[in-house]
């Protein structure tokens, strides 16, 4: 497969459990930049399409290009480490820790065992949480235990354990899912915000949402890629108010 | 903030010097050197057991074979003092002078070539920790990588308890069977069975417990061990946050193994023998116990632990011989039933909150929300560190929830946060 501008670059991926294809043969390109949102029904493999860029789950076959280079076949943390984030769709955050921890642990420094063991939390480390917990608007809860938290905090704070990483590609499952019409106002900031310097890909429901964040959109179905372009121009398309939108 | 942490830090190492005094001053002091002896065989299992806390409290894996490490340490050494008193001239009557006497009884004629190396003290001292690391290593570095885990991980680890005890005792010639290696007398030179070597060796072993205690204590309070805790709770969210997790998993496994091989070893030197009855899979079973009466998150805990339940079973096992197992079940069940963070959880939740009402509850109410990592597991299970009228919506009943837990607590969270 040629090499490409694009962050990512995935082509013919396909994926079968048991003979069953959750994703068919499915193409996609992320500019540098962009923040893309995929949306599609139940079962369209939305969440198993970002659990094969991960490397959660293992291509059956196809290939997945990051910066050009493979992910099919490298480890989870490899490709973590190649600068590929992903947040889970339930927040996924350390609830006995507090939220500095949460953030300090997620520091891209010291990830081997003994790294681990000789890691210090030096002015460096403590700015950058400081930096992070202002974006995502915790800074003044950092000595909280984090599964005190509220559900939109838990999801700010497992976007901000990303960005503590500061990943090229960051992927989101459904991060507004049981927020608050405020919360979801500020996470809609707060994404706009964080894709200025590298591409994110968003999953979503919520349509208005969609609207207000995504530069480019993907609707999925069984599958595969039923439209891509603009936001306005995929709801106008006769296809995917079929499969999606109309119902 | 930092005045907190140096506060629970402090608070930490004062719990550790506590037993430190009970250790090296209390007991010497109160105790013959018979009593003495045996509280230095009991703290051997002390080793053992903060190696279940790093393992299994941090790192979320049971173990139920630490047995083998425990025993692979105790050979070692025992092999190097049963060449020692295996010397032509006391073995005279043998028909191959010179080699261990179950050799002779088992018809070899020579010592065996892998038999060799443990001439050497220094070899054997290096033996004691490699061997058992190296075991762990491969088990786990096998396992692990392929994902395995919880009930699993556990039944493999019995199976290779299982495996060690069968290999000893079916190779009797070259291990000495089924009865260990026994008669065991000096170590270069020093009669170890008198009294004042009894004592020296319950000061090297206190000395070098507390040393593994604050060894452990160290890697709790790196980013290893705030590491072992989130992996515990959230593995998916370490491993996508680039950490490869199954390589932390090996480092508590083998850390845990090394542990347990040098209490092994300490233990030969001062019993005087090994064999495979102490390292099979209820020996193994029962470690396992230490640390959950201790409290299977606080390494001073289980030190505390393996005293009680080895002074339990010796006064128990004497006075009641066949009630001892029943007793012993009875105690791991109510312990995972009632309080599953062991003594040590209670003292978080009922005395600490007893001892602040009583310095005056204004000083303290606001005091440690729960959750400064090191300590965040230590107050599992109940809303321990709140203890103000207030307190936290999860209260005190939060506690049936996790007691629920049926698989002994295999990587629970051992949270107070489940609201």
């Amino acid at each position: 497969m040629s090499n490409t501008d694009f962050v990512l670059a995935v082509e013919d991926l396909t994926v079968s459990f048991d003979g069953f294809k959750a994703i068919d043969g499915l193409n996609l390109y992320v500019d540098r930049g962009e923040l893309r949102v995929v949306i599609g029904p139940n079962g369209a493999g939305k969440t198993t399409l970002l659990d094969l860029i991960c490397g959660k789950t293992k291509a059956s076959a196809g290939s997945i290009k990051f910066k050009n280079q493979e992910m099919t076949r490298l480890p989870e943390h490899m490709i973590v480490r190649a600068g590929i984030g992903r947040k889970f769709q339930t927040p996924s955050i350390y609830e006995n820790l507090s939220v500095f921890k949460n953030l300090e642990v997620s520091y891209p420094r010291g990830r081997g065992v003994f790294g681990a063991l000789g890691f210090k939390c030096d002015k460096e480390v403590k700015a950058k949480v400081d930096e992070i917990a202002d974006m995502i608007g915790l800074a003044d809860r950092l000595e909280l235990e984090a599964g005190l938290l509220s559900h939109g905090q838990k999801q700010w704070l497992e976007i901000g354990m990303l960005l503590m990483q500061d990943p090229e590609l960051l992927m989101l499952d459904e991060p507004i899912a049981g927020m608050s019409a405020r919360e979801r106002e500020l996470t809609a900031e707060l994404l706009n915000r964080i894709c200025r310097n590298r591409s994110v890909i968003v999953i979503e429901h919520d349509m208005e949402f969609v609207a207000r964040i995504a530069h480019k959109v993907t609707v999925m179905h069984q599958g595969r890629i039923l439209a891509e372009g603009p936001m306005d121009k995929v709801q106008a398309d006769p296809k995917v108010i079929d499969v999606y939108l109309g119902h | 903030m930092d005045a907190l942490k140096t506060w629970l830090d402090r608070s930490g190492l004062a719990s550790i010097a506590i037993l430190a005094v009970l250790l090296l001053v209390v007991f010497p002091l109160a105790m013959d050197s018979f009593r003495l002896n045996l509280v230095g065989k009991y703290l051997t299992y002390g080793f053992v057991a903060i190696g279940l806390v790093m393992l299994w409290g941090y790192g979320g894996v049971l173990s139920l074979g630490q047995g083998v490490f425990f025993g692979l340490g105790g050979y070692a050494m025992a092999m190097f003092l049963k060449l020692e008193a295996s010397d032509p001239q006391s073995t005279a009557i043998q028909s191959t002078p010179g080699i261990p006497d179950f050799m002779d009884w088992n018809q070899l004629t020579a010592l065996p070539l892998w038999w060799e190396p443990f001439n050497s003290f220094g070899f054997t001292l290096s033996a004691v920790v490699a061997v058992p690391v190296l075991l762990a290593f491969v088990i786990s570095y096998a396992m692990f990588k392929r994902r395995v885990g919880g009930v699993y991980f556990a039944i493999i680890t019995q199976a290779v308890a299982l495996i060690l005890t069968v290999l000893i005792i079916g190779q009797q010639g070259y291990t000495g069977g089924v009865n260990g290696m026994t008669d065991l007398k000096t170590l270069l030179g020093w009669d170890i069975r008198s009294d004042e070597a009894k004592t020296v060796l319950y000061f090297v072993t206190t000395a070098l417990l507390l040393a593994a205690v604050l060894l452990c204590r160290w890697i709790q309070l790196s980013k290893l061990g705030t590491l072992l805790l989130a992996m515990r709770d959230k593995e998916d969210r370490v491993r996508f946050s680039g950490y490869d997790v199954s390589m932390f998993k090996v480092f508590a496994f083998c850390l845990a193994a090394a542990l347990s091989a040098i209490g092994g070893a300490l233990f030969t030197l001062q019993v005087g023998f090994m064999s495979p009855t102490l390292i099979g899979i209820v020996p193994s079973i029962e470690m396992v116990i230490f640390a959950a009466v201790g409290g299977r998150m606080s390494l001073v805990g289980a030190v505390y632990g393996a005293l009680l339940v080895n002074f339990g079973k010796t006064y128990f096992s004497e006075t009641f011989p066949d009630l001892w197992l029943f007793l012993m079940a009875a105690l791991f069940i109510g312990v995972v039933m009632a309080f599953p963070n062991g003594l040590a959880g209670l003292y978080e939740s009922h005395v600490k909150p007893w001892l602040a009402r009583r310095k005056g509850g204004a000083a303290e109410a606001g005091g440690p929300p729960a959750g400064t990592p090191g300590e965040a597991g230590q107050q599992a299970a109940a809303p321990i560190a709140s203890p103000g009228p207030s307190a936290s919506p999860a209260a005190p009943h939060s506690t049936p929830a996790v007691a629920a837990d049926p698989g002994l607590g295999l990587g629970t969270k051992v949270s107070s946060q489940s609201a």
